[in-house]
Formats: structure tokens, C-alpha cells, sequence
């Protein structure tokens, strides 16, 4: 029972295997890529393990405070930027290696020619709440 | 309206449905049903017979359901409307109930959201508030463990240790939402703990005890965690800990050892303590000797490095721990405090800033991160 993130990445990532990307595949391709990842989010509903997912825009802006009384300041987006979320999905699952298996199967999306594109996908664990009866007793 | 009385009649009323001839998987949900209209019913109009009330409509919903179906099946095996009496249900029927939802055929996540609802009477809304999860997938999760366990006979005892296992990492959630998980946990463990006469189960009803006795001192109003050293005692639950301690006494008298008795034992020691410089630590590094013969658990000997730390010294406590596998969770906080109590605050300051890195929660991390922050100020 723990939570981990799988991260989606525009840029960032190592070069998946199927590297094409998705404005040279087929329509089809298309259709059935979208279609894998809504199956997927099904899935892990009905397996009891999904707790969100979206898509994310790749423009975006950084936005700092700027002082008592000013709006905020926003700049960007940086197109030098390396790293790149795309998107992200939630799971609440009971093990790290099933964390790992769904991410894997994640990655086997398919892509051009309808083969699985092994994108590299992040997983990390969410810092949760600490435990009643603590591990270490200081 | 009690509503932990109304739950606590939840894994009774499930079982005389299930006497009656109900399958599991359509009896739970007719007693969900059932409960959540006595929530709606009962501050107006409080039965004679919660019970009995409790009874005649999750029976009704059952039937219900179960004719909808057989409309679909054209009718065929039409079930009895009037149903036999049958034998009062007896206790051994709430424990059969805590053995199918902690059965070995299910994952830890979905034994634990079964018991919450078949056995604590929770709603599926709660459970998935108390586990920051949507609704839906928590829903997923129980009918799923419904399925998985449809097959189980509910006539032969089970492994109660397993049970253990899910109320003790039920215990373990806290407090999250609406739901107190850890007040849940104990009342389920003191239910178990009268159907059952085991060590073990009130081994871990002491374990419970002596915790959450603690948990007023355990963190700051903002949420930050204060070590057992630096609580303020008297905010611990006096009578919560003379109840822990008697009932681990009796555990213990009967000479027959466990984990979870071991774990209370240690427990009661900390809260035996008026200050944390009375601690007898000698007697604890006794107990986790005892633990680690009962459980390969690599943090018992972590806990026990710590111990030894404080009974013989720091440079003991290095010692004990330089044997452990540092790649352990919480090592390097472990080896921070034993280098800071050993008076080298320069290791102790760099461990704790990589420990709070490695930290797996947010509230370990900032604590650890605030100990760096304290040794840097002072150097």
C-alpha cells in the first residue's frame, strides 16, 4: 500500500527504443496508442490500484513571488529547458515491483508501426505519512 | 447516534446472513446497505432490537437483490422468502469472518479494505477517504477481494497470525480523513481479542495500547515529530497504558512468546519510564534479543543498535550497527544519532542531511533535516 508516480516525459528521458515521434505515426497508430493508455487507466481502476492521471501541456510558464503588494512574476517557458513532464499517472499498489511491472506495461504503449515504443517512464514513491508504531524508536 | 456500536454489530448481522445461506460477496453488500439505512433511520426512530433491525433489513435487501438476479436467470431456484431460524450465531462465526478477510489468497491492500468493511462496517467512501484513493478504485478493490474469497468455506479456522498482520497495518495507517484507522484497529483487535484466546492477539491489542497512548506527545500541533526521548510524558494516555500493560501481564504469564508480545514488552518499558533518563534500557536490549529470535526482521536489529547505544555506550551502538547492511531504511539515521551522541557532530550533521534524503516520509524527513540544521548552527 503505497503510492508511487509514473512520470511521462516529453525531453528528458533517455531515448526510448521505438523512437518516433507521434506526428510521424499513422492515424491509426494514433488511435490505438490512446487507446492502450485509457485501456490501461481501466484496468488499474478495476484492480483497485488507480488513483489519478493527466496529460500535461508541454508550454508552460515559471512563476515566482516578486514582493508584498506586486503580482506575481512569470517568465518562460524556456525552450532549453532538458527535462519535460508530459504527463502523470498515480497508483496505489502494494509493492515497489509491482510499481515497476505497471510501468513497464505503461511503456509498452504502442507506437509507430504499432510496435511498443519502451519509452523510459519515472517511477517515484511518495513521501506518505510516517507510521504510528515508528521503525526507530528515537 | 453510537455509530461504533452500530459497526460493531456489523460482522454479527453478516453471518447470520450467511448462516441463513446468503453467499458472502451478496450478504456484505445487503449489510452495507442495511447500515447506511439505519444512519439514515435510526436518530428518528431508534429500533428496540438494533440487531434484530439490523437483521430483518439486510435480509430484506438481500432477498431484494437476489430475486432481481433470479428475474434475470427466468426465475429459476427461486430462494426461500421465509428464512429458516437457524442457530443464533456464535462468536466462532466473527472470527471465521476476520480469517476470509485476511485470507492468504488476497494482497495486503485488499484483505485490509475488506476487513474495514465486512468486519468494521466502514463504507467504501470511508475507506477510500482514510486511503487517499477515489471512491471508484477502492470499490474495485473490495468487490475484487469479494471475488477472490468467494470460493472460501467460512467453516474452517484460519491462520491468525495472518489476521494480525491486517489489523496491524491498519493500526499503522493513523489518522487520515475522517477515519481514525488506528482507533479502528484497536477496536477490531479488542473484538478479535474476545472471540479468540491467543497470546498473540492481545499481544498486539498491548502493542496497540501502549502507542496510542503516546500519540497526543507524538507530534506537534503542526504536525511534527517528536522523539520519544523529548515527549512531554504526561500528555501520554495513563489509562490507556495501565490497560496495555495489564493486558500483555496476562499474555506473558501464559509463557507461550510471540512478536507482537516482544514488541509490547518494549513498549511498556518506554512507558514504564517516568522520564526518558529512567529508561531501563539494559531490559530492552534484553527484549530485542527476544524479538530477533522470533522474526529475521533486519530493523529489530537496527532498533536494537539504537538500544544498545543507549544501554552501553555510543561506540557500542556503532558496533552493533556496523555489522547491520547499510543499505537499510533508516540506517544512516540510525548511525547520525549514535555519531551525535558520540560527541562527533560533524559526521552526526552530514549523516542526518543524507538520511533526511533517503526518508520515507515527509515528517521523518523534515525532523531529520531540522537535526542537520541544528548541528550546523552549533558548529
Amino acid at each position: 500500500m503505497a503510492k508511487y508516480l509514473l512520470l511521462k516525459h516529453y525531453r528528458g528521458a533517455p531515448a526510448a527504443v521505438n523512437d518516433v515521434p507521434m506526428d510521424k505515426w499513422t492515424q491509426d497508430e494514433i488511435t490505438a496508442h490512446i487507446q492502450y493508455m485509457r485501456d490501461f487507466a481501466d484496468r488499474l481502476e478495476k484492480t483497485g490500484e488507480f488513483v489519478g492521471g493527466e496529460a500535461v501541456a508541454p508550454e508552460g510558464a515559471w512563476v515566482r513571488y516578486d514582493g508584498e503588494g506586486r503580482p506575481p512574476v512569470t517568465d518562460g517557458p524556456f525552450a532549453e529547458t532538458k527535462d519535460l513532464i508530459a504527463g502523470w499517472m498515480i497508483i496505489d499498489v502494494d509493492t515497489y515491483d509491482r510499481a515497476v511491472q505497471l510501468a513497464g506495461e505503461l511503456s509498452a504503449a504502442p507506437g509507430a508501426g504499432g510496435k511498443p515504443i519502451h519509452e523510459w517512464l519515472e517511477v517515484r514513491p511518495f513521501l506518505a505519512a510516517p507510521p504510528t508504531i515508528p521503525d526507530c524508536p528515537h | 447516534m453510537n455509530e461504533a456500536l452500530l459497526r460493531s454489530l456489523t460482522p454479527s448481522v453478516l453471518t447470520v446472513l450467511v448462516r441463513r445461506g446468503a453467499d458472502f460477496a451478496a450478504a456484505e453488500d445487503a449489510v452495507q446497505d442495511a447500515l447506511v439505512e439505519a444512519v439514515r433511520v435510526w436518530p428518528a426512530d431508534p429500533p428496540r432490537d438494533p440487531k434484530g433491525w439490523l437483521v430483518t433489513v439486510a435480509w430484506r435487501r438481500f432477498l431484494d437483490a437476489t430475486r432481481a438476479d433470479t428475474a434475470r436467470r427466468r426465475r429459476e431456484d427461486r430462494v426461500d422468502e421465509e428464512p429458516a431460524p437457524g442457530p443464533a450465531p456464535a462468536a466462532d462465526d466473527t472470527l471465521q469472518l476476520y480469517f476470509l478477510c485476511a485470507h492468504p489468497s488476497l494482497t495486503p491492500s485488499s484483505a485490509v479494505a475488506l476487513t474495514l468493511r465486512a468486519v468494521g462496517g466502514l463504507t467504501t467512501r470511508q475507506i477510500a477517504q482514510a486511503y487517499l484513493v477515489p471512491e471508484a478504485t477502492m470499490a474495485q478493490r473490495i468487490s475484487r477481494a469479494k471475488r477472490t474469497v468467494s470460493g472460501v468455506r467460512l467453516d474452517r479456522p484460519g491462520d491468525v497470525s495472518t489476521v494480525l498482520r491486517v489489523l496491524y497495518l491498519v493500526f499503522n495507517e493513523g489518522y487520515s480523513g475522517d477515519v481514525d484507522l488506528s482507533a479502528e484497529a484497536i477496536r477490531l483487535t479488542r473484538q478479535l481479542a474476545t472471540t479468540i484466546d491467543h497470546p498473540e492477539v492481545a499481544g498486539l491489542l498491548a502493542l496497540m495500547l501502549l502507542h496510542h497512548a503516546r500519540r497526543e506527545a507524538r507530534t506537534t500541533p503542526d504536525g511534527s515529530l517528536v522523539p520519544l526521548a523529548d515527549q512531554n510524558r504526561a500528555l501520554w494516555d495513563t489509562t490507556a497504558i495501565t490497560e496495555g500493560v495489564a493486558i500483555l501481564q496476562t499474555a506473558l504469564s501464559r509463557d507461550r512468546l510471540g512478536e507482537f508480545q516482544a514488541q509490547a514488552a518494549i513498549a511498556a518499558l518506554h512507558a514504564d519510564a517516568p522520564t526518558a533518563g529512567e529508561t531501563d534500557w539494559v531490559q530492552i536490549v534484553e527484549w530485542y534479543d527476544e524479538l530477533a529470535g522470533l522474526t529475521d526482521n533486519p530493523v529489530v536489529q537496527l532498533n536494537r543498535a539504537v538500544a544498545v547505544g543507549e544501554a552501553d555506550g555510543p561506540r557500542a551502538g556503532l558496533a552493533a550497527l556496523s555489522k547491520l547492511d547499510d543499505s537499510l531504511p533508516r540506517h544512516t539515521a540510525v548511525a547520525a544519532y549514535l555519531h551525535e551522541r558520540d560527541g562527533d557532530t560533524k559526521t552526526a550533521a552530514r549523516l542526518y542531511t543524507e538520511a533526511a534524503q533517503k526518508a520515507p516520509n515527509l515528517a521523518e524527513r523534515n525532523h531529520l533535516t531540522r537535526q542537520a540544521a541544528r548541528l550546523n548552527a552549533s558548529r
